[in-house]
């Protein structure tokens, strides 16, 4: 058994050491929000957080996380993913959707450590991310929409 | 909201009664002016009152993110007088009722949905609101026609009653025949903006794919496939996997073995410890030099004429023509939800659920797996995490019912690991094309052109292609736009032992990257401006002037630009909608950046105006796949390409603005979804030659010398 500090509890996994924290979080414990896209950190589309830092989970091992708090999209709260949440539904942001917790994850991340990126900022922050759609456009428009809210709010 | 059943036809017809109640209309309705589908089905559609108000609507295309649940709902809604935002959407089952009029199937593909539903959903709509109004009108005694409705009620003066509360006596009411539709000018759902109905629950991670399926006693399945296609297993040892943590089971299914465990990862890791013989068949030394000497070889062949019109070759022996030869390259589709499906088979059935575009053919592949009839094969479809044209094949629902048999009544979900699903992919047929033409005038006076590539639809739908013609083969060909005297368009069908398949726009984008990058060259060669030199020769063809003219115009079109920037154009008609691009770029011979995409699209009657925009950007992102610098490659019988590292899609910093204008100039719907996607490759690819004077006439442009920034 390891103890695992997710989404604001603390549980108990029966998984072998180097199982990545992807198949952890959707085969064991349920939580299918975090998606299997690559195997190789090459698409974004399983980004949690460990300690608040983006980390694609398909290449994070069960053991390697350690005492580090995990985020997942069906964790993920307060005002900055809810104001990225409503400019994605502002913006009309997903089309297959696949990729777009991940998508979520990062942007949250990005306004979290630069509430006012520029569009070089988010190319940056979301280089990791891909979307096969092509939604890419409406993900820019939708990040300076929610630093826009967020600037309102603060 | 969405949902899934499972019932036949007639089980659904019975299921309102079971549910207690309300009024469940199932139409069959001829197709509109077209000739009966080759299985001899038309086309359903489906909806429910129930009497707790909901109105439902069993979706017969699925949501693979084109948006069919919202913009299907929105025809529906609007002639039934309820919220679109309360329609709750039941994809539907495997059901010769769901059939797609255009294609002959139950399938989702060929930006078919809303032209096929267009007038099919409305009249459901139609009819069901006046049953619902009868009901009311009876209740009240009062002539139906003094009645209106509006937000799911029915209205008489200050009276009203719910369409829930009227669900029971509707249901009892004459199903009406011809019920006049709306008029365009009182639409009050369609061409307005909408959120999409999955959209809230897609940013939020809360949507269910085919591979987040939970079932109780699940177990996972990973496979080892032959790394040749159509290879097999000769013989191999399971021993070690066997004793691995978490495994239940090894087995041959043939095409590959599979590791069948508690978890995923414990499958996926035990793949390791397999040690297998294979058969490679018949593709051993396939590589993509004999690929293309295969097509090289073909190209004599007289295939055959999809278009033709004057004598070219009287032309072309009064004066040389100019000559080109172009070539693509094969392209894997990479949905970002890999290949997956999980099965079930038991002695009640098998169960599949599974993200796909074509239940039919998931059906009768897990009933072959499964050695059962068809209609023992219960299909469960899913969200679909990316399409293209991928899940048109199901060959990994025949997979996993193969590997769900040797665990009978369990549910086994098999997991296809990002490097197979690139490597054992169904794969844009690699295509060759020959151009000749001549210019008298300031106008294409002659065009020959021959398309020599492998057939997606002999491989899938045998039987299908007659006298040479694939239908699908020939699209950008048979409905060329131009006014040109003398023409000569061919198809060659040649196979070259690639598995190959459709992928999104299919022969649009190999046809219109050929012919609009020679139209272009024959534009230069006759000194003309490429935007002037095409509408001269539309006269005919007004929406098609329309796109070509406003698209120049809105990207700021000129033959003179600042050094170091570029224009390229780009038009066609495609699915019923008329397309021009212009690409503006900048750079130089060694280096282009992509500054500007600008389209101009009439799809006649704009459904979903937002959506349309977003599949117009996505699809020429999508677009940027075909042009750009992707390619799948074979040796040695291998795909040499494994996962986004070699096979890359545009990350975000790499895509330029896109911007869309919408006319609508028609009187009823194009096709959307694949659109985007055929004019970027010769627009960008004309940009270049205009910019640095270099022709590249083979996909990936990449491969012509260029670095794209």
């Amino acid at each position: 058994m390891i103890t695992l500090q997710l989404n604001g509890k603390t549980l108990q996994v029966d998984a072998a050491p180097d199982t990545p924290l992807l198949w952890v979080l959707r085969d064991h414990l349920g939580l299918t929000g975090t998606k299997f896209g690559c195997g190789v950190a090459l698409c974004g589309a399983c980004t949690v957080y460990l300690d608040g830092q983006p980390t694609r989970a398909c290449v994070t091992p069960l053991a390697g996380v350690g005492a580090r708090k995990v985020t997942t999209i069906e964790g993920l709260d307060g005002k900055v993913a809810q104001a990225v949440q409503a400019a994605w539904d502002t913006l009309q942001v997903p089309q297959c959707g696949y990729c777009q917790s991940g998508q979520v994850m990062s942007a949250t991340a990005l306004l979290g450590a630069n509430p006012r990126p520029s569009d070089a900022d988010i190319d940056l922050a979301m280089a990791g991310n891909l979307c096969r759609c092509g939604t890419y456009l409406r993900i820019r428009a939708a990040i300076h929409e929610a630093a826009r809210r967020l600037e309102g709010l603060s | 909201m969405s949902a899934n059943i499972h019932l036949s036809r007639r089980q659904f017809l019975q299921a309102g009664a079971l549910l207690g109640g309300g009024l469940v209309l199932g139409f069959r309705w001829a197709p509109a002016g077209a000739a009966p589908a080759a299985s001899g089905f038309t086309a359903n559609a489906w909806i429910a009152v129930r009497p707790d108000g909901r109105v439902q609507l069993v979706c017969p295309r699925n949501e693979m993110g084109q948006d069919v649940h919202t913009s299907l709902s929105m025809l529906l809604a609007e002639e039934l007088g309820v919220d679109p935002r309360t329609v709750e959407v039941v994809q539907a089952p495997a059901d010769p009722a769901y059939v797609n009029g255009m294609l002959g199937a139950q399938i989702t593909g060929g930006s078919t949905s809303v032209r096929d539903s267009w007038i099919k959903l409305r009249q459901a709509g139609a009819a069901a609101r006046t049953m619902l109004v009868g009901a009311a009108a009876a209740m009240w005694d009062v002539p139906a026609a003094e009645c209106t409705v509006a937000d799911g009620q029915v209205v008489h003066g200050t009276r009203t009653l719910a369409f829930g509360a009227l669900a029971d006596a509707a249901a009892k009411q004459p199903v009406p025949k011809d019920v006049p539709l709306k008029p365009r000018a009182e639409f009050r759902l369609i061409g307005r903006p909408l959120a999409r109905l999955d959209g809230a629950a897609k940013a939020r991670g809360q949507t269910v794919y085919g591979i987040d399926i939970q079932l109780p006693g699940l177990l996972h399945a990973a496979l080892l496939p032959c790394p040749v296609h159509g290879g097999k297993v000769a013989s191999f040892d399971g021993s070690a996997a066997a004793k691995r943590p978490g495994v239940r089971k090894v087995v041959s299914i043939g095409e590959g073995v599979a590791v069948i465990a508690d978890h995923w990862w414990q499958a996926q890791q035990a793949l390791a410890e397999l040690k297998v013989q294979w058969d490679e068949g018949a593709q051993a030394r396939l590589d993509n030099a004999a690929i293309y000497a295969t097509l090289e070889r073909a190209k004599e062949q007289s295939g055959a004429r999809v278009k033709q019109a004057g004598d070219v070759e009287a032309v072309f022996a009064r004066s040389k023509p100019i000559e080109a030869r172009y070539t693509s390259q094969m392209l894997a589709h990479v949905t970002m939800e890999p290949q997956n499906c999980t099965a079930r088979v038991g002695r009640d059935g098998v169960d599949v659920w599974a993200s796909n575009q074509h239940p039919q053919r998931a059906q009768a592949l897990a009933a072959q797996a499964a050695g059962v009839k068809p209609e023992r094969v219960r299909i469960h479809s899913q969200q679909i995490g990316g399409g293209f044209g991928r899940r048109l094949d199901t060959d990994y629902v025949a997979q996993a019912v193969a590997i769900a048999k040797a665990v009978p009544g369990t549910p086994v979900k098999l997991i296809w690991s990002r490097e197979d699903d690139v490597r054992h992919d169904v794969y844009r047929p690699p295509a060759l094309h020959l151009l000749r033409g001549s210019v008298q005038d300031g106008r294409v006076h002659a065009l020959a052109y021959t398309l020599v590539s492998p057939s997606i639809t002999n491989r899938m739908f045998p039987g299908v292609v007659k006298d040479g013609i694939d239908g699908f083969m020939v699209e950008g060909v048979a409905n060329l736009t131009y006014g040109i005297p003398n023409l000569d368009l061919r198809t060659v069908i040649q196979e070259v032992g690639v598995r190959v398949g459709y992928w999104r726009s299919v022969s649009n984008a190999l046809n219109a990257f050929a012919i609009e990058s020679f139209i272009d060259e024959l534009a230069h060669a006759a000194g003309a401006d490429p935007v002037a030199f095409r509408a001269a020769m539309l006269d005919a063809q007004p929406r098609q002037r329309a796109v070509l003219e406003r698209a120049a115009k809105e990207a700021g079109w000129t033959t003179k630009p600042a050094p170091g920037r570029a224009f390229g154009v780009a038009s066609m008609e495609c699915y019923d909608t008329h397309l021009a691009l212009v690409a503006e770029i900048s750079g130089d011979a060694k280096r282009v950046k992509l500054e500007r995409l600008t389209f101009a699209v009439d799809p006649g009657i704009a459904v979903h105006p937002d959506q349309i925009v977003a599949q117009l950007q996505g699809g020429a992102i999508n677009g940027l796949i075909d042009a750009l610098r992707s390619k799948i490659t074979f040796k040695d019988g291998r795909v040499e390409q494994a996962n986004f590292g070699d096979f890359p899609i545009p990350r975000i910093g790499e895509v330029p603005p896109i911007a869309v204008h919408l006319i609508e100039g028609g009187d009823k719907p194009g096709g959307i979804g694949e659109t985007g996607v055929p004019l970027v490759a010769p627009a960008i690819a004309n940009a270049v030659f205009a910019l640095t004077g270099q022709r590249i006439r083979s996909l990936p442009l990449a491969d012509g010398g260029v670095t794209f920034a």
